[in-house]
């Protein structure tokens, strides 16, 4: 029992280091020692009286748009930096449950809106393997907690690829679970047709267990699906150390372009070599509308933040403008000093792309096309594919600072945009390095077929062994 | 279909944001840099195609039409600025008259 204090006790020490602060790394913009103490005490004597819990005292780091009543939920933005949620986000209701117990809420990019967590209003999150190059992001204080042994699990959200991305750039495994998974609710919303709260984790099949525990239909969110949560670890242990027979894994080779750089290329022939040596069936596909991801994307999501941010007006959410005259002159003060630049750039192509005479240019369009999108990998699992293989990300960690242009930037989405489109389950595990840096490779199933991708990604993780971070 | 600094600050005003003169020239060209990158999705066919709104199989679900209760841990007064007497308490607008 002691050691669930202890353990969580030494997880606050860490992630109360200056180093992981705003003067280091800027992992972690709040702890709460007090409330992660009193929780492991309240956990301690539950398992000790015997009560069954997937998670017992394991400490995690949570991003910080996911509400907490314990800690501030900022979402990097100086519009919600004073403010504490009065309810739970079902997610971590559901983990407390299982026995997990809080401990930080880390960086992210403001309002989960950009690839680097350049943007938040709290200063930019180094990466923990280079502290000059970015962890990626949005969720990269999280990807970046679990790099520096923070945590060993941490959750982030994905919108297009804010999880798997980071995971990518910091060598930790990164799950998007299916669209409807886990609930939403009280993950503040940016893209609510494309949202979910995802998992980063050391090992497939801790991410495994962290995504099931907070799996599951949930009455606060109607979008969230009735069906059937696997078990975790019994799931996972059935295949440790099985091999891949009669699993048939598809390469799509839109996600292996003539641009991708040599080295990652061969990181990632590497692997599908090691998954044919487990025995898979190796099959070339196609997923033909994969190069019109980023553009759909981008019509989408910013026309979605664009609604969903509307409610952050110094009324219903927001520290209202003192100084205006009147009504309307409030509401645009407390919105143009309350967001940050990106935030404000993707308010405005949404607010453009769904006005009057745009709407159907973009936006319908964009919903026309994300059906194609969807029916690329309908087909491609209906014709015998079990599951996809593809890299997570076409470079490895850039610079801090290196990439400012917009739109270059949205281009870091473009392996993992899809499957939010198409609100299918991924994964990125680490599979190698590139010049030093983590190299991602993901894994793509068909809707609510995580038992499928935990499976192939577990199998790949204990092939890989060290070389996975060499 | 080109956006001009006129649009940049026709769109601010709908999305309740305010833009500097100095900064619309900046921001009209950086969203013609990003909307130059969606003219892709014109050359598609999708005539044949019913627009996706949703990630979700089948479409998006109706929820029962009945309220769950929130569990909170403080209460509405608790949460506004300002409160009496269980009202919420709200400034008063330049706008309204003395009274």
């Amino acid at each position: 029992m002691e050691n669930i204090i202890d353990n969580v006790s030494e997880a606050v020490d860490r992630a109360t280091d200056p180093k992981v602060g705003s003067g280091g790394l800027n992992i972690i913009i709040a702890t709460n020692r007090e409330a992660s103490l009193s929780a492991a005490e309240q956990v301690s004597v539950a398992y000790g009286g015997g009560d069954t819990m997937a998670l017992a005292g394991v400490p995690i780091v949570v991003k910080d748009n996911i509400a907490t009543f314990d800690m501030p939920t900022t979402c990097g933005s100086r519009i919600l930096a004073a403010y504490t949620s009065p309810y739970e986000a079902t997610a971590i209701t559901r983990l407390r449950a299982a026995g997990a117990v809080v401990v930080a809420k880390s960086n992210m990019d403001e309002f989960a809106m950009g690839s680097s967590t350049e943007t938040s209003a709290y200063g930019m999150t180094r990466n923990p393997l280079d502290p000059e190059r970015s962890p990626g992001g949005s969720s990269g204080g999280s990807a970046a907690a679990v790099a520096a042994g923070i945590t060993r699990v941490a959750l982030g959200t994905e919108t297009g690829g804010s999880v798997r991305q980071p995971a990518a750039f910091c060598g930790v495994v990164g799950v998007k679970p299916t669209y409807g998974r886990v609930s939403r609710f009280g993950l503040v919303a940016f893209g609510s047709s494309l949202d979910q709260i995802g998992v980063f984790a050391r090992t497939v099949r801790e991410a495994a267990a962290v995504t099931y525990a907070m799996a599951g239909a949930d009455q606060y969110d109607s979008t969230s699906a009735d069906v059937p949560v696997p078990v975790a670890p019994a799931e996972i242990e059935a295949h440790r150390g099985k091999t891949l027979n009669g699993v048939t894994i598809g390469i799509p080779s839109e996600y292996f372009p003539e641009s991708l750089d040599a080295p990652m290329r061969a990181r990632c022939d590497a692997a599908i070599e090691a998954l044919r040596g487990l025995g898979a069936k190796i099959v070339d596909v196609s997923l033909p509308h994969t190069s019109l991801a980023v553009p759909v994307y981008y019509v989408i999501a910013p026309a979605e933040a664009s609604s969903n941010l509307a409610r952050f007006d110094g009324v219903r959410y927001g520290p209202r403008a003192a100084d205006s005259i009147d009504l309307r002159e409030m509401y645009e003060n407390t919105r143009t000093r309350g967001f940050g630049d990106e935030v404000k750039r993707r308010i405005l192509i949404g607010t453009y792309v769904l006005s009057h005479g745009y709407y159907d240019a973009y936006y319908r369009k964009a919903q026309a096309v994300r059906a194609l999108i969807s029916r690329d990998f309908d087909k491609v699992f209906a014709s015998g594919v079990d599951a996809l293989f593809t890299p997570t990300t076409p470079t490895p960690a850039f610079k801090l600072g290196a990439v400012t242009d917009p739109y270059e930037m949205y281009m870091s989405d473009i392996f993992t945009a899809t499957a939010n489109l198409a609100g299918v389950p991924a994964i990125s595990i680490p599979i190698g390095r590139v010049e030093g840096l983590p190299v991602g490779g993901q894994f793509i199933t068909s809707h609510f077929d995580e038992p499928r991708m935990f499976q192939v990604a577990a199998a790949l993780e204990a092939t890989l062994g060290d070389e996975a971070h060499s | 279909m080109a956006v001009t600094e006129t649009d940049v600050r026709k769109i601010a005003d709908l999305a309740r944001l305010s833009i500097a003169d100095s900064e619309l020239p900046a921001m009209a060209a950086q969203m013609n840099s990003i909307l130059a990158n969606m003219d892709a999705l014109t050359q598609i066919d999708t005539s044949t195609v019913t627009p996706s709104v949703t990630a979700t199989p089948g479409g998006a679900p109706l929820r029962p039409d009945a309220v769950a209760p929130i569990p909170m841990n403080s209460t509405a007064q608790l949460l506004a600025p300002e409160s009496r007497d269980g009202f919420i308490l709200v400034p008063r607008l330049g706008t309204h008259e003395d009274v």
